[in-house]
């Protein structure tokens, strides 16, 4: 079994100690725990069904956890929704439903949080504004879009990702949860994501990340905490774990190393 | 003039510099106008006009104009809330009966409770609202598809509809209420006429050009419109990032509720009395129209301008038949074959908008 990871200088922004989910008498989540410091990226790794996706929906808002404690900048919370995730610094980019396909970027970009000019009933969007500040802020991570009307579903999954990630920012998350940002990308567009989780890292935001690539995770993570059928199967600081222990570690390392195992007895009956 | 100084990018005229990206010199004008929802219906539109010119003599006359205004108005002013739900991915199918249902209570409320037609508009304004209230909230609290949750609303209004007018007036059509007090001044507000050059055209005219502009403003510039076609884009999306989905959803149906109470209201007094069996099928009318109007089905996508081309497109042609004095028959195939063009245009447009990597 692996060493708890101890607690670093200063107070993470965000600890789960020990939370457990239950869905009636399914065991999704149990005995979770979590820190997200300022500066660095978290973790999360594990196979389909670990229980990633319940992990994150508790940090988001969208489930109340059943057991252990959740604190935020070492105050104990219960997160009621979404809304209230957002107001205390928390934003979470999902996989799939990041954005609104057919609403062009600079909509997508402030939706939920649109700045509005005049008051009463002439209060309006601020169009002109937000147009320029998804430009800008687009462009602060390295994202030179070519027209910000263009609906946010003729960009590229690499690129939705990064307007997710670059809204976040802008919209001051100290701690973004990013859901398998890599999972449906290809090599060269993966590594554009990671870039901006590095970058995210680097302006001070603690990062969450949910993934089932330990390649990916390994790239920019400073914790790591394996997640197997609904339990916590390790938890280590980057200096306590080496790539390929991680991703024997991770989800189907063991039963990788089985499989390893089936396939060369195969071969040797076919050398025989 | 020094010679060595050219002018910068003479090749690129009008526009110095304001767009600060080169690759969008080809994003021509025609492409921001292919984007546009209200495209097919626009097109539509012409083409029927041009058509019934050719077609009918006396179509063009300005007096056949105000009636094709007014029919396309009745239409257009529910079409215009049945739009915007429809952006907001979801439909009424009650909305036509809910019309007779807003006529059919300020009428008998106000010939059996008071003596002031007022009180009864008054009285069939919350009604309508309040029916928008439940059809949001079941909606969003059952989860269930509102094809579902709406047509139970259509069947038991219509059934309300007709029960009630029975049970009351003991007939079908209520008493009319054309001797009480304020009848005349409701009748101003709700159906008057005005004349402007020479021609008598209906106030549902100025209703449903108020109700387009309104709707335009609040979709195109206001928090709740992003969130109207957010919802109907992608709804978890939209309450992930804290959208009011639940509101906004209610408000889509209290905006048809409040488009069914003028509509209504207008039914009421161009005729002083109300036939308790009428609206039903005319939903199917609103949600054509929207849908011509480019309004994607599934929600999110679409255009309260374009629902005012569908409705015109639909009063020229129930309009333009009689004029070209055709077997009114022909009317229901033209707006079928129209339906499917509209919808074959708007599926394109989307495929287009959605095409990713």
């Amino acid at each position: 079994m692996t060493t708890e990871a101890v607690n670093r200088a200063g107070t993470p922004l965000v600890e789960l100690d020990s939370v457990s989910k239950y869905y009636g008498n399914i065991r999704a989540l149990e005995g979770v725990s979590l820190q997200v410091h300022a500066g660095e990226v978290s973790c999360v790794l594990g196979d389909n069904g670990a229980g990633k996706s319940t992990l994150i929906k508790i940090i988001a808002g969208l489930h109340q956890h059943d057991a252990g404690t959740f604190r935020i900048q070492d105050e104990e919370t219960r997160l009621s929704n979404p809304r209230d995730a957002l107001d205390r610094g928390i934003a979470t980019v999902y996989q799939d439903l990041a954005v609104v396909p057919l609403m062009p970027v600079w909509r997508n970009f402030f939706l939920g949080s649109e700045p509005t000019r005049g008051t009463g009933p002439f209060q309006r969007l601020d169009v002109e504004r937000m147009r320029r500040t998804t430009r800008e802020e687009l462009l602060r991570m390295g994202i030179d879009l070519r027209d910000v009307d263009q609906p946010i579903g003729t960009l590229s999954g690499g690129e939705r990702q990064c307007v997710a990630i670059a809204r976040a920012v802008y919209f001051g998350a100290k701690v973004l949860v990013l859901d398998e940002p890599t999972a449906a990308l290809g090599v060269k567009q993966s590594g554009v994501v990671l870039k901006y989780v590095a970058a995210a890292r680097d302006a001070g935001l603690g990062v969450v990340l949910i993934t089932h690539n330990p390649h990916h995770a390994y790239l920019v993570g400073d914790r790591f905490v394996l997640l197997k059928r609904g339990a916590m199967a390790g938890s280590h600081l980057r200096e306590e774990i080496a790539l390929d222990e991680l991703t024997r570690q991770m989800a189907g390392g063991s039963e990788l190393e089985e499989l390893s195992h089936e396939l060369e007895r195969a071969q040797g009956k076919q050398d025989d | 003039m020094s010679a060595t100084a050219p002018a910068p990018a003479p090749d690129r005229p009008g526009k110095p510099d304001k767009r600060a990206d080169e690759r969008l010199l080809k994003t021509s004008h025609l492409r921001k106008l292919l984007g546009r929802p209200e495209l097919g219906a626009v097109v539509g539109a012409v083409a029927v006009f041009m058509f019934f010119s050719f077609a009918a003599d006396s179509f063009l006359r300005a007096a056949s104009l105000s009636t094709v205004l007014y029919a396309s108005s009745t239409i257009g002013i529910m079409a215009v809330p049945v739009a915007l739900l429809m952006i907001g991915g979801e439909f009424d199918l009650s909305a036509g009966v809910l019309v007779t249902s807003s006529a059919l209570i300020s009428s008998m409320f106000s010939y059996q409770m008071t003596a002031n037609v007022w009180v009864g508009v008054g009285v069939s304004l919350l009604t309508t609202l309040a029916i928008g209230v439940f059809n949001g909230f079941m909606l969003t609290r059952t989860k269930l598809p509102s094809f579902i949750i709406t047509l139970g609303t259509f069947l038991m209004l219509t059934g309300l509809n007709l029960g009630f007018t029975k049970l009351i007036s003991g007939t079908v059509s209520t008493k009319t209420i054309a001797d009480m007090e304020g009848f005349e001044s409701a009748k101003a507000l709700f159906a008057s006429q005005f004349t402007l050059g020479g021609v008598a055209f209906k106030v549902t005219i100025l209703w449903w050009i108020a109700l387009v502009a309104v709707a335009t403003w609040i979709l195109l510039r206001t928090r709740a419109g992003n969130w109207i076609f957010a919802v109907g884009g992608n709804m978890d999306a939209a309450r992930a990032v804290g959208v009011p989905v639940v509101k906004t959803k209610i408000g889509l149906y209290m905006g048809v509720g409040f488009a069914a109470w003028v509509s209504g209201q207008h039914l009421l007094f161009s005729f002083d009395a109300v036939q308790s069996g009428e609206g039903v099928g005319n939903e199917l009318i609103y949600i054509v129209a929207a849908v011509i109007g480019g309004s994607l089905i599934t929600g999110g996508y679409g255009s309260a301008i374009g629902s005012a081309f569908g409705a015109f497109i639909f009063g020229m042609t129930g309009k333009g038949i009689v004029y070209a004095e055709w077997n009114a028959d022909w009317y229901k195939f033209f707006l079928g074959a129209m339906l499917l063009l509209a919808t074959l245009l708007n599926h394109w447009v989307r495929k287009r908008a959605e095409a990713t990597t």
